[in-house]
């Protein structure tokens, strides 16, 4: 068992704008509501896009880390 | 999400390392039934339940440019992929971008032909509208697009198709053009005309023409 029990992960590292946020929307697509997906991007520009997306379509950005170049983030489907 | 609850001895069990995402959810969770968005967050993220549906999105796609048609199409998964409702209407030259890559010569009339002989129908034979040089422009365009991992026109329309973007051609352009429904790609809608997007415009749809 871990804390985190994340249901999917979004492997966007080297890929830029928009497949991140596609990438994720197609695999947030396929989970029950409240399960956590768990996106990893280098694009600089999703830290910003990841906020924004997670407000017009409802989903909760639980957390948002930066380890060096690859940016990782939680999002609970709504 | 659900999680067992430790049935023996919790305390003798070390403690995690702290991680601040595992405190941010256990966050969450533990406000649960309270309150779905902790105080923190509801600033920073909005509260999803108060929101009223996104505008709907129209993109008028004019020009038949390789760099107008990418701008398009990422504009337009990344609406669909945000839950906006996207249409796009494929007009003019636009309308020639989604005609089959296979596809050389299209047209009933000699005049039809020849246009599409002097520019390339399909998604894949986009020509920049400034530094084409024979196609030098659009080959490094495309090149460093590739070294670069930027999604091609030709994915971002098979994401958008994937993604429920609906396209919608023009039939006045169609017969102008003398364009058939056998030309055009995949996943095209029904042909319409411009009172159909201007339906759309008037009941509030965002606009964008590019």
């Amino acid at each position: 068992m871990t804390l985190l029990d994340i249901a999917t992960t979004v492997d966007a590292r080297g890929l830029s704008c928009p497949m991140p946020i596609v990438r994720t929307a197609l695999a947030v697509k396929s989970l029950q509501p409240g399960a956590l997906i768990e996106v990893l991007a280098t694009d600089p520009g999703s830290q910003r896009d990841f906020v924004a997306w997670c407000r017009s379509t409802g989903h909760v950005l639980v957390g948002q880390t930066a380890d060096g170049p690859v940016y990782r983030f939680l999002i609970r489907r709504k | 999400m659900t999680r067992t609850a430790p049935t023996e001895a919790p305390k003798t069990t070390p403690a995690p390392p702290f991680d601040p995402i595992a405190a941010a959810i256990a966050d969450v969770e533990g406000l649960a039934g309270v309150d779905p968005i902790p105080a923190p967050f509801a600033e920073a993220f909005g509260a999803p339940e108060e929101r009223a549906k996104p505008r709907d999105l129209v993109i008028i796609c004019y020009s038949g440019d390789l760099e107008k048609t990418w701008a398009a199409l990422i504009l337009a998964t990344t609406a669909a992929a945000s839950g906006v409702t996207t249409r796009i209407f494929l007009t003019f030259w636009g309308l020639q971008t989604f005609v089959k890559d296979e596809r050389r010569i299209t047209g009933q009339n000699w005049m039809q032909r020849m246009l599409s002989f002097m520019q390339r129908p399909g998604i894949s034979h986009r020509k920049l509208s400034k530094m084409n040089f024979l196609g030098m422009g659009p080959w490094m365009m495309g090149t460093l697009a590739r070294r670069y991992h930027v999604a091609s026109p030709k994915e971002l329309l098979d994401m958008a198709l994937v993604l429920g973007v609906e396209l919608m051609p023009c039939q006045m352009t169609m017969d102008m053009f003398g364009l058939t429904r056998d030309d055009m790609i995949d996943g095209l809608g029904e042909p319409v005309g411009a009172a159909t997007v201007v339906e759309l415009l008037a009941n509030g749809a965002a606009p964008l023409f590019i």
